[in-house]
């Protein structure tokens, strides 16, 4: 029997009746039709489906598309505002974060997460808050700058003046 | 991966969750955090006809001190625990052991409910509601763990019975949990845990075997006055644990022993 699922993502509202059996990755990327969310190893691990429910980072391939009935989600298409790069894309583009890309928008929801809780993370913080995010092209250098130079343009544009040249470098 | 088909239902509460369970039959299972029973239904190692999601019920997800216990709620997640000020106060080891439950994302969706009636030898939380006397509530009943994690993925729960708290009391001495793993994310291959309480050490160890052990050699080792390398020497006293991939029995019961002396040589 189909169920219900009423969701906002990225800020509309969609509503479709879907299996249970239906995983929520394959819903946002078959149903709804956002393919920028991946799936990468499909067992859980590799974090390359990251998104967030209702600002929580998830897995969206363990968990199922009626769970997120009522839900707000957000993925990296949700990211980008009236044209322009979120702070955490631009960053990844200017620092090199990325090599083939596929693990990069759980990168950037995972990062995300990170930043909405811990908006100053140290080094060693953004390994730990990334440590759900697997990037098989050894990239981990270059995504742990990347976040680095996020956090000083977010945080950085509301709390430090100083880091305002850095916001405006893009 | 496509799990096989089931019937889905929300319960709005613990009794109406068990009448679901009543109606769908004891292949029906609960629906909690997900993270261990949504990976087995993709690769149909677990095919249950129905699931009966929990986690719309309200005040289910809760941390209580209340005198010399400690209330954790069914639905709270591994995050929550790990980042409770009550919990780092009065029972810092599951604080601990919380935050090495999978990664972050895990930790946001995964309960301490789910893992104790899931009782996966690999799982961490069961060690620690083992060695500290823990009782693990039910919508029927209280069951002390020593009598509830009783054989793999096997616990006296009936079919309508849902997990709805774990009480644990407190512990705010000495404690150490060592993980030993090969990725940050991983089970552990062995888990060795260490507590302080009450003036004696409560030590025990996970998957070395189909259930948590309480190490109680050790314990009455230490107890009798042995340093932690002679004590530790105990660890693996009536272990048979099974090989698998990352380790073979040997292997583990060298680990037992190695991760309980650091375990007590470290707690803090």
């Amino acid at each position: 029997m189909k169920h219900k699922v009423a969701t906002t993502i990225n800020g509309h509202r969609h509503e479709h009746e879907v299996e249970p059996r239906l995983l929520l990755v394959h819903y946002i990327r078959d149903v709804v039709g956002l393919t920028g969310t991946h799936i990468g190893c499909d067992t859980s691990q590799c974090g390359a489906c990251t998104i967030l429910v209702d600002g929580k980072a998830i897995k969206s391939c363990t968990m199922f598309a009626v769970q997120s009935e009522g839900k707000s989600l957000t993925t990296i298409e949700g990211m980008a505002q009236d044209g322009k790069l979120h702070p955490l894309q631009q960053a990844f583009w200017d620092e090199h974060g990325l090599q083939c890309g596929y693990c990069t928008p759980g990168f950037i929801m995972a990062a995300a997460y990170l930043l909405s809780q811990n908006p100053n993370p140290t080094d060693d913080e953004i390994r730990q808050g990334l440590e759900g995010n697997l990037c098989r092209c050894t990239g981990y250098v270059n995504i742990v700058k990347s976040v680095r130079s996020a956090a000083a343009t977010m945080g950085g544009a509301q709390a430090k003046p100083a880091a305002k040249s850095v916001a405006g470098r893009s | 991966m496509i799990p096989a088909a089931f019937e889905y239902a929300r319960a709005a509460s613990i009794d109406e969750a068990a009448k679901l369970l009543d109606k769908y039959g004891e292949d029906a299972k609960v629906l909690a955090g997900g993270h261990s029973l949504i990976p087995l239904m993709r690769l149909r190692l677990a095919q249950p006809s129905a699931l009966v999601d929990i986690n719309g019920i309200k005040g289910l997800d809760y941390i209580k001190v209340e005198g010399s216990k400690v209330h954790v709620g069914a639905l709270t997640r591994h995050v929550e625990i790990q980042n409770s000020d009550a919990i780092k106060d009065k029972l810092p080891i599951l604080a601990e052991v919380a935050g090495e439950v999978g990664d972050n994302q895990v930790r946001n969706m995964g309960t301490i409910g789910g893992v104790v009636a899931h009782a996966d030898a690999a799982g961490d939380y069961p060690t620690i509601a083992l060695i500290l006397d823990a009782d693990i509530v039910t919508n029927k009943r209280s069951i002390p763990a020593k009598d509830f994690f009783k054989d793999l993925f096997t616990t006296p729960l009936a079919a309508n019975e849902i997990v709805t708290e774990v009480v644990f009391p407190v512990a705010d001495g000495p404690h150490k949990y060592i993980k030993f793993r090969r990725r940050l994310f991983d089970w552990a291959i062995v888990g060795a845990a260490a507590q302080k309480m009450n003036g004696g050490w409560r030590i025990g160890l996970t998957n070395v075997g189909p259930t948590p052990v309480r190490a109680k050699a050790v314990e009455e080792a230490l107890h009798k006055g042995a340093k932690p390398e002679e004590a530790s020497q105990h660890a693996s006293d009536g272990l048979n644990p099974s090989g698998d991939l990352r380790a073979s029995p040997e292997y583990k019961k060298h680990l037992a022993r190695v991760l309980t002396r650091r375990a007590i040589e470290q707690s803090a």
